[in-house]
């Protein structure tokens, strides 16, 4: 019956990428995160708050995804997979890990940091994973833990 | 061997301890001595903020080694005020010099530079951040003057913005010390340091009362409690004067108690403790210069 449901709202693709299981509501952050914006040329539909608010789901069409681009989507939605498509099969399926390190993703909450000023350098994290997310500045220290999203570049 | 000396908690306890026995070692040469330890090399000091003790202290560590020192003078007259950016600024100057020296109003300021720097960069102090060496020169201090393994210590005054008291409280927990807390409500020690020295297993104890505490300990550091930190200046009188030392609040104090801090004071100790046996803030001023050439003895050789 859900397959149904969702299946009626966007219709399955032939080749590309399907990120399923993302926090319900955080889609369009997914795709800040991906660097989709209204100047790219791929063809992506969205669902948000399907099954009762439970997710969002993203699939974009001739695109398939490396792991190195989509696993900066578990700052925001731990829990999210990533389908790989050719031919309308899913030919690959994994989990997001949640890498150690990100770099120019999402900035310093201190607005004293050294990276919130004029100078070359990309804000760079440190991630630790105790109940929630943590982000610790490798620059000022300053530790992010709520709100991620809001600090998305 | 050291390269840069950016945050205290990058080292660990063995390193520390090196630095202060080297230290030990070069204490009699920065009695009045001198040497060419250093001879021939340059150190570079860029205070894009000013600085009195930490900047003349790393001038005559450098000169008792043997060394030079250059700067870039007046701000106002050097490349920074044409909106030169710091990494461009380290880039070219690191290739003057043997090691850099910086104190910068940015947190993180002296991580991006060790980036961009081909010499060791040593951090004098960046923004609200870090300001490792002084806390190198407390640790000597506490070592020299009292012990540091299991030292009991009050740390007293603003411990929520007072960034000196932060490094030091995750220093001494690499010395199993035993920590007292003593601020007013407003001006706590931040949870989330409070967090870091218990999961070290650290005991801590906090509380508003200098007098529940300063018969028990071996160290009394006290750091300035500001006056913008509180709206109401009548409050910040009362506060202030509450955690005053003076000859009758030691009354009581073990024997060998040990009085310390950072300096500039501003009326946390009265100037009739100066003459008493306790008082050893000036040596700890002192110290920042055998601190301050071990370290650089350690990262150019």
């Amino acid at each position: 019956m859900k397959q149904g449901e969702i299946g009626l709202r966007v219709r399955r693709i032939k080749h590309g990428t399907v990120i399923d299981h993302i926090a319900a509501g955080q889609a369009l952050n997914v795709l800040r995160i991906l660097g989709i914006t209204d100047r790219s040329n791929e063809v992506v539909s969205v669902v948000m708050n399907v099954s009762d608010r439970k997710k969002d789901i993203v699939k974009i069409e001739d695109r398939e995804l490396k792991p190195e681009e989509v696993d900066k989507i578990a700052l925001i939605s731990p829990d999210a997979t990533i389908n790989i498509i050719r031919d309308y099969e899913v030919v690959a399926k994994h989990r997001v890990i949640l890498p150690s390190q990100i770099e120019g993703v999402v900035r310093c909450m201190n607005p004293n940091c050294i990276t919130n000023t004029d100078e070359p350098v990309r804000p760079r994290f440190v991630i630790h994973r105790n109940d929630a997310v943590e982000l610790h500045c490798v620059y000022c220290g300053r530790v992010i833990s709520e709100r991620i999203a809001d600090f998305l570049i | 061997m050291i390269r840069h000396v950016i945050n205290i908690t990058d080292l660990s306890r063995d390193e520390i301890d090196r630095i202060l026995d080297r230290a030990a070692e070069l204490e009699p040469i920065a009695h009045r001595g001198s040497s060419n330890i250093l001879s021939g090399r340059i150190l570079a000091t860029l205070f894009y903020e000013p600085s009195t003790r930490t900047r003349l202290s790393f001038d005559a560590a450098m000169k008792r080694l043997g060394g030079d020192v250059i700067d870039f003078g007046p701000i106002e007259s050097s490349s920074i005020a044409k909106g030169e950016n710091l990494a461009d600024t380290i880039s070219v100057i690191s290739g003057y010099a043997d090691a850099i020296v910086l104190r910068h109003p940015k947190e993180g300021a002296a991580r991006m530079a060790s980036e961009f720097s081909s010499v060791p960069v040593i951090n004098a102090g960046d923004g609200a951040g870090q300001h490792p060496t002084q806390t190198l020169l407390d640790l000597y201090t506490m070592r020299k003057e009292s012990h540091l393994s299991n030292v009991k210590i009050a740390l007293v005054g603003d411990l929520r913005y007072g960034r000196t008291v932060h490094s030091l409280a995750h220093a001494l927990s690499l010395y199993n010390a035993r920590i007292y807390l003593v601020s007013p409500d407003q001006l706590q020690m931040p949870d989330s340091i409070k967090g870091d020295l218990i999961n070290s297993g650290t005991k801590i104890t906090e509380t508003t009362d200098i007098d529940d505490i300063i018969d028990v300990v071996d160290v009394l550091y006290l750091t300035r409690i500001q006056k913008e930190r509180f709206p109401d200046p009548g409050e910040y009188q009362m506060v202030a004067g509450s955690y005053r030392i003076t000859n009758e609040t030691l009354r009581n104090v073990k024997d060998d108690l040990i009085i310390m801090h950072p300096l500039p004071r501003a009326g946390e100790i009265d100037c009739e403790v100066d003459a008493s046996k306790h008082a050893i803030y000036f040596k700890q001023s002192f110290y920042g210069v055998p601190v301050r050439m071990a370290i650089l003895s350690m990262v150019m050789e």
